[in-house]
């Protein structure tokens, strides 16, 4: 893909679970979008409407713990957020958020306050502070992950295979 | 140098891919069991869609059960049904309709998981398959969807962390007070991505129904998956529900596991996890007395009939609280006969429960006993995160079945040995 993304960090704490991310009131629905409304709506009931196309959540340890509903990582995607890094995953999560081709990154999210410029290049995982002018470490990712990642999510990646091959 | 020897999850995903792996290792797995309910199967539906195939890998490996939200509650529900209905119907898929049951346990009880199987759910309790010696965990709908088409999935072998329970379990303190001992010991992440190999004489001591509870509750430290060896409880458990062949798998003598977790089960006293989070454990002594609105006994954690009959025993010839609700979801079909038959159903209903169909009931938040704002709830379940019951101004403590009815009957959180 080759993308460069760039947008505003909306940080969070740690242990962020998948019910704060979409209440499981909200996930019996296959509207993306609606998802996408009610995202994070107990952490701040006035983040979904702040967040722009291309911004990133930046959050602090075991991000997405809980409940294996992908409408997580969907609501997520949806909102237009570019990339979720934090300092540790939940494991469900992660994978989810990369079947769906959403990057999910550990790095040390203390180089990143709320609002600062953020961009990462999709095809590198390569992520900068623009904002404080730095480059953040990003833990690199396993073959299989980067591979469903640059195909734009396991669907894509699965159309084009047919099977998994690495 | 002596080579070192396989813990059960680096023996069970060495035997369902090409090669030979150990822990760290990411690989490419063949699955014996794929599981989808009503609140996670559209989106599988939906992406599976997207691939333009006409079948799936193995339709005998695969399974629907509505759960979640049934029978269900608003038009939005029904028509996902229907959908489902639809698309297992097509592809000659099992379906579990309204009423059979949460899905684990629907899993467990028609012997469609075996020692030595991968198992994948798109439910992050799927690990309560660990107890039959699988190795089973959770995953997403899209994921699933990958699964529909290849029979397949990648994934990284765990780590595995060995819990040790040792001495055997007091009267009035059962597996969920272990389950959440360990969860308290270890935090909510404590276990982020490595397995769990349960041992021990309290183990050893226990019955299935015990055993589901600990593997279920692993997730709530992170845990991929919770695994324990079949021994003869299991294999007479797995009589007349097998219906293939299996081959039980140990870890090795020489295995070599991250860590070790000890806990001594004889001086336990019951547990309670305080909201908002599962590893907020206190033991009885500290919260005894905190009042309560609702009781809630059920879900895939601890609505088995053992469980409804620990309640029954408690609230023989007594009467729940005024002013306390007190709802009964037993875990399925099967264990709903089995309760009403040894008579626990019929004692519950007297002391002045709510019966509601099999299923997760009010667990997940959808219908069926949704608490209302500031209101405490008293629960079986696995999980007391904010919002998780439908209102993220109610409360929610978890603790065991015992625990819940000698609450309901107080309508204050109350220790169950003072009734026993
Ligand atoms: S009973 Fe609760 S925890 Fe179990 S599968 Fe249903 S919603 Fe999930």
């Amino acid at each position: 893909m080759g993308e460069i993304l760039r947008g505003r960090a909306f940080k969070l704490g740690d242990n962020i679970n998948t019910d704060y991310i979409i209440a499981g009131k909200y996930t019996k629905t296959l509207d993306y979008a609606f998802l996408a409304e009610h995202l994070l709506e107990d952490v701040d009931p006035t983040i979904a409407k702040r967040i722009k196309r291309g911004d990133f959540l930046v959050a602090g340890k075991n991000f997405g713990c809980g409940s294996s509903r992908e409408q997580a990582a969907i609501a997520i995607k949806y909102a237009g957020i570019s990339a979720v890094l934090a300092k540790s995953f939940a494991r469900i999560f992660f994978r989810n958020a990369i079947n769906l081709g959403l990057p999910a990154l550990v790095c040390d999210t203390d180089l990143v306050d709320e609002g600062d410029e953020l961009e990462l290049d999709i095809e590198t995982l390569s992520l900068k502070n623009l904002s404080k002018s730095i480059p953040i470490p990003v833990v690199p990712l396993n073959k299989i992950m980067v591979n469903i990642l640059r195909e734009g999510g396991l669907v894509p990646y699965l159309k084009k295979h047919g099977d998994y091959v690495f | 140098m002596k080579m070192r020897g396989k813990t059960i999850v680096e023996k069970i995903i060495s035997s369902h891919c090409r090669e030979g792996v150990k822990a760290g290792d990411f690989t490419v797995v063949s699955v014996d069991l794929a599981v989808t309910h009503d609140a996670t199967g559209p989106g599988v539906i939906k992406a599976f869609e997207e691939f333009g195939k006409k079948s799936v890998w193995n339709r005998e490996k695969i399974i629907f059960v509505f759960d979640h939200a049934a029978p269900s509650p608003n038009e939005k529900v029904s028509n996902l049904h229907v959908m489902m209905r639809k698309f297992t119907k097509e592809h000659g898929i099992k379906l579990f309709d309204v009423g059979c049951g949460v899905c684990h346990q629907v899993v467990i009880e028609k012997g469609l998981v075996l020692p030595g199987d991968i198992a994948v759910g798109t439910d992050s309790h799927t690990c309560t398959y660990g107890a039959l010696n699988a190795f089973a965990f959770g995953i997403g709908s899209t994921e699933m969807a990958g699964v529909f088409l290849t029979g397949k999935l990648w994934l990284k072998v765990p780590e595995t962390l060995k819990v040790i329970l040792n001495g055997g379990l007091p009267k009035g303190v059962y597996a969920k007070d272990v389950a959440l001992k360990m969860i308290g010991e270890l935090g909510s992440e404590g276990a982020d991505y490595l397995a769990i190999e349960f041992i021990g004489e309290a183990l050893s001591q226990m019955p299935m129904s015990d055993r589901f509870v600990l593997s279920n509750m692993v997730i709530e430290c992170g845990a991929k998956a919770g695994l324990m060896e079949a021994d003869s409880e299991t294999l007479c458990w797995l009589k007349g529900r097998a219906r293939r062949e299996f081959s039980p798998v140990r870890s090795d003598d020489n295995a070599s596991f991250v860590d070790e977790l000890s806990i001594d089960c004889s001086t336990l006293q019951p547990q309670v996890a305080v909201y908002h989070s599962v590893d907020n454990v206190y033991p009885i002594s500290e919260v005894e007395g905190e009042s309560i609105d609702q009781v809630f006994i059920g879900t895939c954690t601890n609505g088995r009939a053992e469980d409804l009959r620990v309640a029954a025993s408690i609230l023989a010839g007594r009467k729940i609280s005024d002013g306390v609700r007190l709802i009964v979801c037993p875990a399925s079909h099967d264990e709903l006969l089995k309760a009403m038959k040894s008579g626990a159903i019929e004692v519950l209903i007297e002391a002045g429960a709510v019966l509601i169909p099999p299923g997760c009931g009010p667990c997940p938040g959808t219908h069926l006993g949704v608490p209302g704002d500031g209101e405490k709830v008293l629960s079986t379940a696995n999980r007391n995160f904010k919002g998780r019951m439908g209102n993220n101004k109610a409360f929610i403590f978890l603790a065991s079945p015992a625990t819940c009815a000698a609450s309901a009957i107080t309508g204050k959180i109350t220790d169950p040995r003072r009734f026993l």
